[in-house]
């Protein structure tokens, strides 16, 4: 939340001047558009008779009921507790989302059939494929930042190369790079592993940022403070500069952790049978494209879903030093 | 036996080109209790930080403890068990509750078993008065009980002897008192200590001598009631009639 004034003011939502401007915004972005042809033109035939030949004054009526029912909606949930406000602005946008991928006329009964292997093959794949290639990247980024912050030349360059290089790079080219590229120097590597090595090696250099960016946050005084205690790089590292970073470090890391899991898709054009490889593949055997494709699209955003909740289960729980 | 807990010799330190010590000798002596005062920027603080090297020296040397700091020291562990400090701004781990702030250092550095770091540092929290406030975070104290903590922190590593870096200038008016009355009996108790501070009212009542420094050099020590009575020095004089004016 951001830090609220403590002067109360009218719901937005229900100033008339508010809902007044909205309601002309709606009504001509509508009318501009002709929305005769849709739904909406078809359930108000009784009104404007036949929809495509109702002209301008059927454009304009299925614009104003659109801004009407719009109005009227955002009026509404004006009046909701916070948390009702939340789940229904939530459960519109849903059902807008559902209405825009029924209007595919997807097959159903495809996607029933497949999605147990899109599930058990694809996601397990795309699953492990991120999680190798979190681990990594976290040990990556910390040693790679430490070196950042160090005063050693040698170190310090080579960190900085590697974050210039892997975030500069594509990811695409340096899927191909290492799996085509290092095989001329005698080292062959299979699909995964090279997906994990690229993977592991471009999140790595976007996290090696993050985690410089956290240790940097941190109060001299309190490297002042272990220092006098007796406290090693190391130890002070560990128990008192990391445990603090961390609040600060944990949602960038996160939005870089979701960013990954898609970007494993990427790894699907070494043949890898990960998510994305699978939902192309099972589709256009039988030109079902956009059912796999969307499943899969939603699959992906389950997963989102489930790390945005791990993060904020995260947050909470550091949040718990800063009572006062 | 040789009784000097902390011996500076010519010790000269630059930042850069600006030099911050100009040949400063001073010896601690165990169970003294020494103030530094000067204006700011004059380097006494510089001078304290030294003794536990978290500056480094250019010139000169410094002994604590019998051991001489110097760079090529790998492990400063040794020195800085048996020097405690306090800090202008505190400085406590503001995600450990005030009990491990306290047990962190006698756990991690000397191995003290967590039921004897406990007792240890509950024994120190008494010491500073608020062992209530054990479960608490630091965020959720006063300035003054949180300095009180940082104070039972140093403590309970048993020092030689503790260096207070002007543990009273980020504190409200009314706090001042309670840290200095913690500082005071810690005195009493015979502790070493050396102090940065301007509150002449406790160098006054405590210290056994007052050091004077401006601009990186000592300019007059002696006594509290010789220093204060009768400075030799005119910028003493000055400084002096500026800091008890009000």
């Amino acid at each position: 939340m951001l830090y609220a004034d403590t002067v109360e003011s009218e719901v937005l939502v229900h100033k008339p001047l508010f809902i007044a401007t909205v309601f002309v915004l709606v009504l001509s972005i509508c009318f501009m558009v002709n929305l005769t042809g849709t739904t909406i033109g078809e359930l108000m035939r009784p009104v404007i008779g036949d929809p495509l030949d109702s002209g301008l004054y059927g454009r304009f009526a299925v614009a104003f009921v659109i801004a009407i029912i719009f109005c009227l909606n955002i009026a509404l949930i004006g009046f909701a507790h916070l948390k009702a406000q939340i789940a229904i602005v939530w459960l519109e946008l849903l059902l807008l989302f559902l209405a825009f991928f029924a209007v595919f006329k997807l097959s159903l009964p495809f996607i029933w059939q497949n999605l147990p292997f899109l599930i058990t093959q694809g996601v397990v794949t795309t699953l492990y494929i991120s999680a190798i290639s979190l681990v990594f990247a976290s040990a990556i980024g910390i040693m790679a930042a430490i070196a950042k912050l160090s005063s050693n030349g040698f170190a310090y360059g080579i960190a900085t190369f590697y974050t210039s290089f892997f975030r500069g790079l594509p990811l695409l080219m340096q899927i191909y790079l290492i799996y085509l590229g290092l095989p001329q120097l005698g080292i062959i590597l299979n699909a995964v592993p090279s997906g994990i090595l690229a993977l592991s090696l471009c999140v790595g250099a976007y996290m090696t940022e993050i985690f410089r960016a956290g240790i940097q946050s941190i109060d001299r005084g309190q490297w002042e403070a272990s220092r006098s205690l007796g406290f090693g790089f190391a130890l002070t590292m560990r128990k008192i500069i990391m445990p603090q970073a961390l609040p600060v470090i944990i949602p960038p890391m996160g939005n870089t952790f979701i960013g990954m899991l898609k970007d494993s898709s990427l790894v699907s054009v070494l043949g890898v049978w990960e998510l994305t490889f699978l939902a192309r593949t099972l589709g256009q055997a039988t030109f079902h494209h956009m059912e796999m494709l969307i499943a899969a699209a939603i699959i992906y955003w389950i997963l989102s879903v489930c790390l945005e909740l791990i993060q904020s289960r995260i947050e909470r729980y550091f949040a718990r030093s800063k009572v006062r | 036996m040789n009784d000097t807990v902390i011996e500076a010799r010519n010790v000269s330190k630059w930042y850069g080109a600006f030099r911050a010590l100009t040949d400063v000798s001073l010896t601690v002596r165990k169970g003294e209790r020494v103030v530094i005062c000067g204006p700011s920027g004059s380097g006494k603080s510089t001078l304290i930080r030294c003794f536990n090297r978290l500056e480094a020296h250019q010139e000169g040397e410094i002994t604590v403890n019998g051991i001489r700091l110097h760079g090529k020291m790998r492990d400063l562990a040794a020195v800085r068990k048996n020097v405690g400090m306090v800090f202008q701004h505190f400085n406590l781990f503001p995600h450990m509750t005030v009990l491990m702030n306290c047990m962190a250092a006698p756990m991690w550095i000397k191995g003290v078993p967590e039921t004897e770091a406990k007792r240890l540092a509950l024994k120190f929290l008494e010491r500073v008065r608020i062992p209530e406030q054990a479960n608490k975070y630091p965020g959720q104290l006063s300035g003054g009980q949180q300095q009180r903590v940082a104070i039972a922190r140093s403590l309970c590593m048993e020092p030689a002897v503790m260096l207070f870096d002007e543990p009273t200038s980020s504190l409200d008016p009314e706090m001042v008192s309670e840290v200095l009355e913690t500082m005071t009996s810690l005195a009493r108790d015979g502790m070493t200590m050396v102090c940065v501070t301007h509150e002449m009212g406790f160098a006054r009542s405590v210290a056994d001598r007052v050091i004077f420094m401006d601009a990186g050099l000592i300019v007059e020590e002696g006594a509290p009631n010789d220093f204060f009575t009768n400075p030799q020095h005119p910028r003493t004089t000055l400084f002096l009639s500026q800091i008890l004016k009000h």
